[in-house]
């Protein structure tokens, strides 16, 4: 029963991915592509991934859809059709294709236990892991404490890529303050004169960003944690900045308090790996954080996946005003 | 029923390189960014084929249930961090993008070389 479910999602995700590259509309392609990433959501929650159907279905059926909706707003909504190389393109990608199907005949069966990849390190993290770390979700443990090191790279890429956005997009046609009369462009006034989505969202943003907080601290012991948090607290503010217009969000929460949560963040993820040495231990080893060990790795996790949630709701939101605060050409 | 267990990665071959097309051959730059995450989405649907375990759950330990089957914590964790970098990546793709247009006044790839030739 479940295999037929998986069945029938998989052949919609395909189809979606066929008609996102079909249509020239690009609104209709981006709008496709929210409904392609939940499909994709509900395939990693058939396939026993909650953590990362939870992060597919906050991020990329809601944060891409609007930062690719505010680039359509920036560029132009209809793409003009090119010919040339069409089946020759078109050939060497069936073959390609062919080529991979002709490859997974060699592949392990889905859900084979005795799979290579079930038989390495695996069964090693999902005996330690409560031994160790003490914490029930093995994928946060993996994620904050075995693999930490690899969390803080993934931070700071997540860093880097705001910092890029705001230097191509800040300058000459950057923000517009409220001051000089210009209230009356789109993204100023946000959806406020539209008297149901207005009255249905204010009633969800508190319930958002209730359920961000939740995801966040829950974390250790469910599906869940600081990448998810962010984004669902990024999304229930941009839900604000899309009802309310963009000046009222940014006074909710200033600039200036967004570069602060995205280098506290980091830095609050760093500081926690030094003080690991202060106490005597390795980089990111939070055993020496208390007297137990154990105690130590569930405090270490707590503070690292706060540090993560913060940056990376503070880093979305920031992408979102530089994408919001630009006037179109 | 037995070539069903490899229909997760036939629906990958044939989503990765629908992504693939739309880069090679489509001339708008908004649309090759929507053909590469779907291309990457694919890859995560690969990995996350690879953590399945039959008659598993989630990997959440339970207290006082010792015969429980879970599956791969390790897939998860990589493709967790991947989604999160890959919005950070096309976050910067499309800002790119809107300065070319922005510069150029069009975001089609032969209209932008005709441009550069031109001047």
């Amino acid at each position: 029963m479940v295999i037929l479910f998986a069945v029938f999602l998989l052949t919609l995700l395909v189809l979606t991915a066929v008609a996102i590259v079909r249509t020239e509309n690009l609104f209709v392609a981006v709008m496709l592509t929210g409904i392609f990433s939940l499909l994709m959501a509900a395939n990693f929650f058939v396939l026993d991934a909650a953590d990362v159907a939870l992060t597919e279905a906050a991020i990329g059926a809601g944060i891409t859809t609007v930062l690719f909706l505010g680039a359509l707003a920036l560029t132009a909504e209809h793409e003009k059709s090119v010919s040339a190389g069409r089946w020759l393109s078109m050939g060497v990608v069936i073959v390609t294709t062919l080529v991979l199907i002709y490859a997974t005949f060699d592949k392990p069966r889905l859900g084979d236990p005795q799979a290579p990849v079930h038989l390495h390190v695996a069964p090693w993290y999902l005996d330690k892991t409560p031994e160790i770390i003490g914490i029930p979700n093995v994928v946060t443990a993996v994620l904050g404490s075995f693999r930490g090191y690899d969390t803080l790279g993934e931070l700071f890429v997540v860093f880097t890529a705001f910092i890029g956005v705001l230097f191509i997009l800040s300058g000459r046609r950057g923000r517009h303050l409220p001051s000089n009369g210009r209230a009356s462009s789109s993204t100023d006034q946000g959806l406020g004169h539209h008297l149901i989505p207005k009255v249905v969202g204010r009633l969800l943003i508190p319930f958002i960003v209730l359920f961000g907080f939740y995801v966040q601290f829950h974390g250790e012991y469910g599906p869940g944690g600081g990448f998810q948090a962010g984004a669902i607290v990024a999304a229930g503010i941009i839900l604000y900045a899309l009802l309310e217009g963009e000046t009222q969000a940014l006074k909710v929460v200033p600039p200036p308090a967004l570069m602060g949560m995205v280098v506290g963040g980091a830095v609050l993820y760093g500081a926690v790996g030094i003080a690991g040495i202060v106490l005597g231990g390795n980089f990111l080893d939070y055993s020496v954080l208390a007297d137990n060990p154990v105690t130590g790795q569930q405090i270490g996790i707590l503070i690292i996946e706060l540090g993560v949630g913060i940056a990376v709701c503070g880093a979305l939101l920031s992408i979102f005003h530089a994408f919001a605060a630009r006037e179109p050409s | 029923m037995e070539l069903l267990g490899l229909y997760n990665y036939w629906a990958f071959a044939v989503v990765l390189m629908t992504g693939l097309y739309a880069v090679i051959t489509k001339g708008n730059l908004i649309k090759k960014l929507i053909g590469l995450s779907i291309f990457q989405s694919a890859v995560f649907l690969l990995y996350i084929t690879m953590n399945k375990v039959d008659g598993g759950t989630a990997p959440i330990v339970q207290k006082g249930v010792t015969d429980q089957v879970f599956s791969n914590p390790l897939p998860q964790v990589l493709i967790l961090t991947a989604i999160v970098v890959g919005i950070s990546t096309t976050a910067l793709g499309l800002a790119i993008v809107v300065r070319i247009k922005e510069s150029y006044g069009t975001i089609e790839e032969h209209e932008i070389q005709n441009l550069d030739r031109d001047s």
